[in-house]
């Protein structure tokens, strides 16, 4: 089987206004189709910077990112994005709108399948009420929603999410969790997703990268728990696990970092 | 320093479960507003309120003075302002007022459109802009228009060259300054659906910068009517042909004064009808509507 997405080698920098900093150093993996692929690491590890790397917004000193065996080189509608921000809906259009959009200008499909798809995933994130409302009136969850609908309805070849949560309360955040994974399981989409949330990454993902601090390297690859429920243990053990990997120096080495 | 010790240990209580009230059980008592309520809620009244007051107190004021050349009464000026409407003198220099207005500042906005174009797309166009405004947006347009004299004579050129100088300024700098504050999310979802050069900017950039664009259109607008009185005061194009500063100047010369306050009268009435009609209507349809809105 041949990888989706191939990530070879990657080594990304970034210029401050003084400073040129190394986000992350020669990372590699493979991600691939109808995986929820999981970069778990701990703030500062360049997770962000990987993830807009793939999504074409930087170009690597090193290394190679392939889609379907095509190097990446610029953002496109191939890879979706879902940001944290909640300013990622254009405050001009409405719910409907906003999904739509994307489809129209990239020329993916004429209006009339648009807005028929539009309504379809806008019923999917359960915002049917909502379709014809500005995104000012909406919470903070129900943005996401717009935004993961919105990048779902493109039927991506990748979905990449980007800390899509992290903004949200925690009871909100629980209930995204499950909602998407609710998605995964009706459409198999493939999808990246970055957190710095262990528990997150045990449960959204089928597979979890882990990442080291300044600069990002791979630290492992793991699989993560099945999702029946069916071993309770396997999740906290994996969470202990994760967390020992990533938190192996002792406490005073960790404040030296910072 | 506490005055008194914390217990030591507290005492367990039970737990409490609770049943909640259905909500369409609630029998929710509204009362309409008494109607003197509701006019003192209401802004527009309050503020005719004050006009009624203030058009009062000119008119006792005047009518002590009891002088017409210093200080006409309301009612004079309203019936001067009545006889101007009816006599289509009035109206007309309305309309020529407006119509070298709306060339100056349509004007001015495309060149400042081509400007903030430049200054979006490279390093050296976005100098050019910064600098430019830095220069001229300080110069007050009216100190343009001897030289607009020497250049174009007395021709509606000067007028539209003095209108273009004050839209110009600050409808670059508010659009400019709007792009620039575009946040970096918005950007990279605009760049996510494949959009590039002029497409990114008319459906990302300017939708985004909106309310900058507005403010700057605003500004402009204020000071191009304000620009353009003052120089009509001035000059008044070819006989007979000028706006409304020519008819201030032409009635305060043969001492027509209810008539000269008739038209400051016109000049805030369109004032207020441009700032509070036209731009407030494209205001509640755009960026209120959006939750754009600062204020």
């Amino acid at each position: 089987m041949t990888p989706l997405l191939d990530v070879d080698g990657v080594t990304l920098q970034y210029k401050t206004r003084d400073h040129l900093v190394t986000a992350t150093y020669r990372v590699g993996f493979e991600v691939f189709p109808a995986e929820r692929f999981v970069v778990l690491g701990p703030s500062g590890c360049g997770k962000s910077t990987l993830l807009k790397a793939v999504g074409g917004y930087l170009t690597p000193v090193e290394g190679t990112i392939r889609l379907k065996g095509d190097v990446v080189s610029r953002p496109g509608p191939d890879r979706m994005m879902v940001f944290q921000e909640f300013d990622q809906l254009l405050p001009w259009k409405t719910v409907r709108e906003n999904v739509t959009f994307p489809m129209l200008v990239s020329g993916k499909l004429p209006a009339a399948r648009a807005a028929e798809r539009a309504r379809e995933y806008i019923d999917k994130v359960n915002l049917t009420e909502c379709a014809d409302q500005y995104p000012h009136t909406l919470s903070g969850g129900m943005k996401q929603r717009v935004a993961i609908a919105r990048a779902m309805a493109m039927e991506p070849d990748i979905l990449l999410m980007d800390e899509p949560f992290a903004a949200l309360d925690a009871l909100t955040r629980r209930k995204m969790q499950d909602e998407l994974l609710d998605l995964w399981d009706e459409i198999r989409f493939t999808m990246i997703f970055v957190t710095h949330s262990i528990a997150e990454a045990i449960k959204v993902g089928s597979r979890i990268l882990l990442l080291s601090p300044h600069p990002g390297q791979v630290k492992a690859e793991l699989c993560s728990v099945p999702r029946s429920g069916a071993e309770p243990d396997a999740a906290r053990l994996l969470e202990e696990r994760i967390h020992e990997m990533l938190f192996a120096e002792p406490v005073e080495a960790q404040h030296a970092n910072h | 320093m506490r005055t008194t010790e914390p217990p030591k240990s507290v005492e367990p209580r039970p737990e409490r479960l609770a049943t909640t009230v259905d909500a369409s059980k609630f029998a929710i008592a509204s009362k309409r507003l008494t109607t003197w309520e509701t006019i003192a809620n209401n802004g527009a009244l309050r503020k005719l309120a004050i006009l009624l007051v203030l058009a009062l107190i000119w008119e006792l004021y005047a009518r002590w003075l009891n002088n017409q050349l210093l200080v006409p009464t309301f009612s004079a000026t309203v019936q001067a302002f009545a006889a101007a409407v009816i006599s289509g003198e009035l109206p007309l220099r309305v309309w020529l007022s407006i119509k070298v207005l709306l060339v100056g500042y349509g004007a001015g906005v495309l060149i400042a459109a081509v400007l903030t174009a430049l200054a979006t797309t490279t390093r050296l166009g976005s100098d050019l802009l910064e600098t430019l405004t830095a220069m001229f947006n300080p110069l007050p347009a009216i100190a343009l228009l001897p030289l607009a004299l020497i250049w174009f004579g007395l021709t509606p050129l000067s007028l539209s060259f003095v209108l273009i100088h004050s839209v110009l300024w600050p409808v670059a700098l508010n659009t400019h300054s709007g792009f620039v504050s575009v946040s970096p999310t918005m950007r990279m979802v605009g760049k996510n659906y494949g959009l590039r050069g002029m497409r990114y900017v008319a459906l990302i950039l300017i939708p985004a910068a909106f309310p900058s664009i507005l403010t700057g259109l605003k500004i402009g607008w204020a000071f191009a009517w304000r620009t353009l009185i003052a120089a009509e005061l001035v000059f008044g194009v070819q006989s007979g042909s000028g706006g409304l500063g020519w008819f201030i100047v032409t009635n305060k010369n043969i001492l027509d004064i209810p008539n000269v306050f008739a038209a400051l009268f016109t000049v805030i009435i369109i004032g207020l009808l441009v700032e509070n009609v036209i731009f407030r209507t494209i205001e509640t349809r755009t960026i209120r509507r959006w939750g754009m809105a600062t204020s």
